[in-house]
Parts: structure tokens; sequence; C-alpha cells
């Protein structure tokens, strides 16, 4: 029996396929008045500080390219969207298998 | 009013779970098996690959992997499968809030009162599939109908993320066709019963009279019956309903077979403080102790005593239930799993009949201990204070008031 790999797990670009991990990262976040946790920069696993320019919103949703589930931010990050997660207190990315390079 | 009632079946839980944090193995054939070291080692659920090749839920580990060798085999992580289940409990109570649980991945919901706010049941129904594969990553398949019976098996009609209709107007297609084995409760002996009267489909145990039916099947009969032709009017619970407790108890498959009364004592004293805890955290006392011994070819029997006033006192539940082993065990074969319940329950702080001469005081002098040694464990975790007796074969030693935290439930409460 020959089964392919999802879609859910691999990003198609360009015609090249991408596998995809959990990136667990440091974040820097506050409590708004209103008691809402927003988060303001992480450090990716280069090393390097990454200020997150918007957060347009967040919902409860999983993430079946890495494999996790939480609180889903969708932030603007170097005038790119991606999503950072928070799941049990700890906060994850998806990033690409194989490279350093920020976001998804 | 018409009810509506969905049934939420969580699709292969266990395995789903694991599939969505662990993209690498998603195509693969997966099934999460009880640990083999501790004997429990059965297949609890399976992904859609693994039930390609035949595996079955409830077959043993080494069984499934003669019919896979490359079966991935998983550890069950129940605190990840109790916050998901939560998570989906959370989704239905945007709807309803008579929810009740029938196990951890399945749930009845009474939507009747919604309809004006969210639409049909069916397109609720709808609307809870897509949220929790959106928002756990997960599936769940569905069934609508007017009551529980026929929203259950609407549910398992159609896997996985998927909604199944029922109504008055469709079930003598859609349900009666069905084999009778589908209808709840009608087990294999059920069966077995039901087809030596030709009794093999659903809607010809609708059309059998209820009164042949309890010639067969005593009192069950009758309630098969209502199950078949729709008529159930068992209502969905509220979310934080607590049916009245009529028994606590535990049990456990030992790491090892028991071989002497030395095992079994040191067995049914780790049972014992479970029980007494659980009865403590209820505020309950009981009468009777019963005892389920299972030996290691799987003969199964029960046998109880009475104490000889109600009790939440570990030590002497233990000793009632060895006092009751003792005279009904003579070692022919070794011990596989055991078990204790106490039933009789009445309220901690009911008035009783104190006797005039046993030693009262004792007893609660026994009470006032039991209860610090909770307090000691609540701050400082189970294993902070142990009876000596536990220190002489730790492989035996256990926590089941918190390690066994799913629990079956039934149909009737």
């Amino acid at each position: 029996m020959i089964i392919e790999w999802s879609d859910d797990v691999l990003c198609y670009k360009k015609g090249m396929v991408i596998k995809m991990k959990k990136v667990f990262v440091d974040v820097t976040a506050f409590f708004t008045k209103e008691g809402k946790l927003m988060p303001v920069s992480f450090i990716w696993e280069d090393g390097v500080i990454y200020e997150i320019e918007k957060v347009y919103g967040w919902v409860k949703a999983a993430s079946l390219k890495v494999g996790g589930q939480g609180i889903r931010y969708k932030c603007r990050v170097k005038g790119k969207e991606v999503y950072l997660f928070l799941e049990e207190g700890r906060w994850f990315m998806e990033g690409k298998q194989g490279k350093s390079g920020s976001g998804s | 009013m018409e009810r509506v009632i969905l049934h939420c079946d969580l699709n292969s839980f266990y395995a789903s779970v694991e599939c969505l944090y662990r993209p690498e193995i998603r195509h693969l054939p997966v099934a999460v098996c009880g640990r083999a070291d501790l004997r429990h080692g059965i297949v609890l659920a399976k992904n859609p690959v693994a039930k390609q090749f035949g595996i079955k839920t409830g077959e043993v580990t080494w069984q499934a992997k003669l019919k896979c060798p490359r079966l991935i085999v998983i550890n069950p992580n129940y605190p990840l499968y109790l916050r998901f289940a939560k998570e989906a409990r959370e989704i239905y109570a945007c709807y309803t809030d008579q929810i009740e649980s029938f196990g951890i991945d399945e749930c009845w919901l009474d939507i009747s009162g919604s309809a004006s706010l969210f639409g049909s049941g069916e397109k609720i129904a709808h609307e809870i599939k897509e949220r929790v594969k959106k928002e756990l990553g997960i599936t769940v398949s569905i069934g609508a109908s007017y009551n529980k019976i026929f929203s259950k098996l609407g549910s398992d009609l159609k896997k996985p993320d998927a909604v199944t209709v029922i109504t008055r107007e469709n079930y003598q297609q859609v349900v009666w066709p069905l084999p009778v084995e589908d209808l709840l409760y009608v087990g294999r002996a059920t069966q077995r019963k039901l087809k030596n009267h030709s009794i093999s489909t659903i809607g010809k145990l609708a059309a059998t009279p209820p009164d042949g039916l309890r010639k067969i099947l005593g009192k069950w009969g009758e309630t098969l019956w209502v199950f078949a032709n729709g008529l159930d009017k068992t209502p969905v619970m509220k979310m934080d309903y607590q049916s009245g407790i009529k028994g606590i108890g535990n049990s456990i498959t030992t790491p090892r077979d028991l071989k002497n009364a030395e095992d079994v004592k040191i067995t049914f004293y780790v049972l014992a403080e479970s029980v007494a805890k659980r009865l403590r955290e209820h505020h309950l006392k009981g009468k009777t102790v019963q005892i389920q011994v299972r030996d290691q070819d799987l003969f199964f029997f029960e046998r109880q005593a009475q104490l000889s006033a109600a009790s939440y006192v570990s030590g002497m539940i233990a000793k009632k239930a060895m006092d009751i082993f003792a005279a009904n065990w003579h070692w022919t074969k070794s011990i596989r799993s055991l078990g204790i319940r106490v039933t009789d329950l009445l309220a901690a702080d009911s008035c009783l009949q104190l006797s005039l001469f046993a030693g009262d005081n004792q007893q609660h002098k026994l009470e006032a201990l039991e209860k610090s040694l909770d307090e000691i464990r609540r701050r400082y975790g189970h294993y902070a204070v142990q009876r000596a007796l536990l220190l002489k074969e730790r492989a035996l030693n256990a926590n089941p008031a918190e390690e066994n935290v799913i629990h079956p439930v039934s149909f009737f409460r």
C-alpha cells in the first residue's frame, strides 16, 4: 500500500516540497488593561530577535503543519504574515525543516 | 416541542491526537496501546491506516503487530487526551448547557432550545464539526436526531468527519435495515438470543411485539423495543449533573501476577486507600465491601460482606476485603487483577447507631488519622507518606485515585 504524504504536513513552494518543523521560541509579551496577552517580539532559534509589527487577531486553532494546538496569533513580522501559537504556556511557530530563517 | 439531540463522537480519539502532534507518522499505521510492561497491552485506538490492516480496538498489541509488523505503537498520554476532551466540550458548550459525556470521547448535546439562535440541528452539527476540525485539528462524526439512541446510531453510520441526520420521516429507511447489534446495549449475548428468534435487524426488533421480547430477554426486551422504535425519552443530563453515587470502587491489573496472600494484601491496601480517599472526598461512608478477583485465565468472580459500621477508613476496608478473599480463594491459580468497591453509602455526617462495647473511640481516631494523611498528601504528593507494608514490594504500589482518571459510564444513570 502506497500512502502519500498529506498536504497538511508539507508545504509546496515553487514546485519544491518543504517539510515543516515545530520551533519553540522565547516571546516578550505584555498584558493589556483588559487582561489580554499581546506578544511584542520573539527570539528565533538562530538567536535573532524579531519585532512583531502588528497582531491582526487571535483564534483557537490547531497547527496541522507541525503538530500542536492552542491560541493562534496572526502577526506581521518584517512585512510578512506569520502565525505564533501559545500552547499550554509555551510559544511555538511553524518553521521550515533544515532552514533557520524566520517565520513560516 | 420536538427534541433535537446531537451525539458527537471524536474519531479514533487517542490516535488522532497523537497523529496531530506527530505529522511524520500520520501516513503510517499507528495504534495507541496500553503499556505492555504494566500488562495493559491492548489496542486502545488506531488511525485509519492501521484500520486498513484489520487492526481492531481491544485486541492484544502483539496480535496487532502480527497483522501489521510495521505498526507504530504509542503509549497513551491521558493528560493530553483529557485536555482535548475538555476543549471539545467547550465548543459544545457554546450551543447548549445540556452536555452529557459518554466516556472521554463521546457526548450527547440537547440543542432543542438553541435552534432559534443558531439554526437547525443539522446546521449546528456542521458548525460544530468544522470548529472541532479547525480549533482542535481532529475530526468528529455527529448524529442528529430526536432521541439519544438514534443520534448515537447516526454518529456511527458515517465516519470520519461527517454528519448523519435521522428524522421521524427517514428512520425506518435509515435505521431499520441495520443489523441488530448496531443498537446500543445489544451485545454478543443479546444478539445471539435475538438471532435464535430470527431477529437480525433493528427493523425486525421493532416489529416484534414487546411481550414476545420480554419472554426472550426479560425486561431488557421492552427497553430495546423502545430503542428500536425511536420512542426513547431519556433526557440529556446537564453539564454539571452528578448522578447519585451508588458505589465507589477501583480495580487494578497488577504489573505481575499475584502469587500469595502477601501480594494480595499489598494490592488490597493500595486499592482501599484509593477508595477510602474518594469516599472522603464525596463525604460518604459505606457499609458493604465487595471484592473482584480475576485469575490468570481471566476467570472472574465477585464476593461481598458488610462492615460492622459504615466507614471511610482504608484499614477497615482493606481488612474486610482480605477476610472475604481468605474465605473464598484457595490459590489454585495466580491472580491477574483485583478490585474493591464500597456500596450502601450514606452521608459521612449522618447519625449512626453506636455500639456499646466496640471501640467507637478507636474509629474516630482512625478517621482523624486518615484525614491528616489526606492533608499531607494534598500538600506534598501521594507518595509523601506510605504504609510500611507498601514499601515491601514497590512494583505493586500505585495511586489509582489519581492515576485511573477515565472511568466507565452507563447510559442508565
